[in-house]
């Protein structure tokens, strides 16, 4: 997994399921589900988020439903990590089984809008190159390291049901 | 050291002797619910990239629940293929539009005492109620489970939640829970919910469903109350003899929690929440005089037979305000016999409320009675984040169902006590 650069796009606390893949538009494609990412607390979001761009969250980041939809629409707009102070459960489980980088990352508020960031989420380090600062924070859970290398549990799947012996053990 | 009942679900399911909480450990699944929302529409292109079906057909249970009936073309494929999937790998436990899945569970007998069990939904929770450990995961954990048979869980730290008296009348579990979201928060990952104390005890299974239901807006990673004679009751009226060691599933004596809280029941007044957040809540005096548009009563959590008779206890002898629009979606189609059979829904209806069909609805703005831009609703399901029930302006109050037929009759939120004299 490689480092992510880029733009910080800052959101408050309690950022829910309900807004991130409204059950308005939960029978349409993702294509579309994705332009109402997040419209009902930033309506520039969908519209304006550049691939690489990473969002920066307060607390209970993707608290709410199990509908993966929630991380698929931000991978699906190319948002290369979530930074959040803490985060729904099954929200972080689904964003790590697609390969999406999600970090605890108390310092969230410091945050500005539009501040360039680099995140290495396997090493655990977050830099704004801009301002100097730079933060060690807990990466990938060591446990899960190898499925998220892998790309996500689809890819990590694939590879273990090609070993029969580890799937049998 | 003892261990609570969290850990000696996760320890038997594990294998693993000793645990410890924030300890990762690998777990068979006994069971895994999967839903048309996010089961087989989401879960058999991934089995057909990966080359398998599922490992064990036996251990799913399959309900359609949240796009029932079919409104529109694309909610009638996904119930389509759903269906298909049933029959492609013969899913014997296939529960068609016969009510929410997580109810469906407790009137089928599916879930006991010290079961490890997952759902593809975040009110998977609502299982603790028979003294299961019951997950919520996303398609692709369920997908996971369906082709391993097993998943990887923290052991979670247990927060005890004791509650001690008698409700004072038009007081519900429900009001407890919006109490506990406001005093325990929502951020609760890693941590177990187990309910106590005579207050539970007195509980009856529906009850105490709503109690571990709302455990996913604690955010924890379940809730759940021990096994004892209540449980052992539903079971057998549910059509399922309990395992002769169900009533060991209690937490031991000398169990280590992380947190004990203790709250007087008997001093406790209906809640309401406040748009939006569960957590935005408090006594219903707050709220009482705010004109509505809409009462809802539906979802896996506030719309069983418990829940409609306290909609007829209110609506008895009265009409629905003018301007007002009561919908009432029953959990299941056994909650819509049994209501139609002992009157409750002859009162329902004779008010003026509007009966829709059984299924998630608008609770999550799927099913008939979503929200116009601007409207107020007061609603007796468990989650009222912005944009939940349609309109992303639409203001959603949570109460219980006696606050919700009470605030219907008014046209404003009001105090259900003022309507069980």
């Amino acid at each position: 997994m490689s480092v992510v650069r880029g733009g910080a796009w800052v959101f408050g606390d309690d950022v829910n399921t309900d807004v991130l893949a409204p059950g308005l538009y939960f029978k349409a494609p993702m294509e579309e589900m994705a332009r109402h990412c997040l419209e009902a607390v930033d309506p520039r979001f969908a519209r304006e988020v550049q691939p690489g761009d990473v969002v920066v969250a307060g607390a209970r980041f993707g608290v709410g439903s199990a509908r993966e939809q929630a991380a698929m629409a931000l991978q699906h707009l190319g948002v290369g990590a979530v930074l959040a102070v803490s985060f729904g459960r099954i929200f972080y489980r689904n964003a790590l089984n697609f390969g999406l980088p999600v970090l605890f990352f108390p310092a969230a508020r410091d945050i500005a809008a539009g501040e360039a960031l680099e995140v290495d989420a396997v090493a655990g380090r977050i830099a704004s190159p801009a301002t100097g600062r730079e933060w060690s924070v807990n990466g990938i859970p060591p446990h899960l390291m190898e499925m998220v290398q892998a790309g996500g549990l689809m890819p990590y799947l694939k590879r273990r049901l090609a070993q029969p012996s580890a799937e049998n053990r | 050291m003892g261990r609570t009942l969290a850990e000696k679900i996760i320890a038997r399911a594990s294998g693993a002797a000793d645990l410890r909480p924030g300890e990762i450990v690998t777990c068979r699944v006994d069971l895994a619910l999967l839903l048309d929302s996010g089961g087989p529409r989401r879960i058999w292109p991934r089995l057909k990239e990966l080359g398998v079906g599922p490992r064990d057909p036996d251990r799913i249970v399959l309900v359609t629940d949240h796009f029932v009936p079919a409104v529109d073309a694309e909610s009638a494929a996904i119930l389509k293929l759903t269906r298909d999937f049933a029959r492609e790998y013969g899913i014997r436990r296939f529960y068609d539009m016969q009510g929410i899945g997580h109810v469906r569970l407790m009137e089928e007998g599916l879930v006991e005492p010290g079961m490890f069990a997952c759902g593809g939904d975040s009110h998977s929770s609502n299982a603790g109620a028979f003294g299961a450990y019951m997950m919520g995961f996303g398609a692709i954990e369920m997908t996971g489970i369906v082709v391993t048979g097993e998943i990887w869980v923290p052991v979670p730290a247990t927060v005890r939640v004791d509650w001690n008296g008698r409700f004072a009348r038009g007081v519900t579990a429900k009001d407890v829970m919006l109490v506990l979201c406001r005093e325990l928060g929502m951020d609760n990952a890693f941590r177990a919910i187990e309910y106590g104390g005579d207050t539970v005890a007195a509980m009856s299974i529906g009850e105490r469903a709503v109690l571990c239901n709302m455990a996913a807006e604690l955010g924890a990673e379940t809730g759940l109350v021990e096994a004892d004679a209540a449980t052992l009751a539903a079971l057998r009226a549910a059509g399922r003899e309990p395992a002769p060691d169900a009533l060991s599933w209690r937490s031991d004596p000398d169990a280590a929690y992380a947190e004990r809280r203790a709250f007087d029941a008997a001093a406790l007044a209906p809640q309401v929440a406040a748009p939006h957040s569960p957590a935005n809540s408090g006594p219903v005096g707050d709220a009482a005089g705010e004109r509505i548009d809409q009462a809802y009563i539906g979802s896996c959590m506030g719309a069983k037979l418990t829940d409609l008779r306290m909609v007829a206890e209110v609506l008895r002898g009265r009409r629905v305000a003018p301007g007002v629009r009561f919908l009432v979606a029953p959990a299941s189609q056994q909650v819509w016999a049994d209501a139609a059979a002992d009157g409750t829904l002859a009162a329902i209806t004779a008010a003026g409320a509007t009966l829709l069909p059984t299924g998630c609805g608008a609770c999550a703005a799927l099913g008939a009675g979503v929200l116009a831009e601007g409207e107020t609703c007061i609603s007796s399901t468990n989650r009222n984040f912005k944009g939940r029930m349609g309109a992303n302006s639409a203001r959603v109050f949570l109460g219980s169902p006696y606050t919700v037929a009470a605030s219907a009759v008014a046209g404003r939120i009001a105090d259900p006590r003022e309507f069980l004299q």
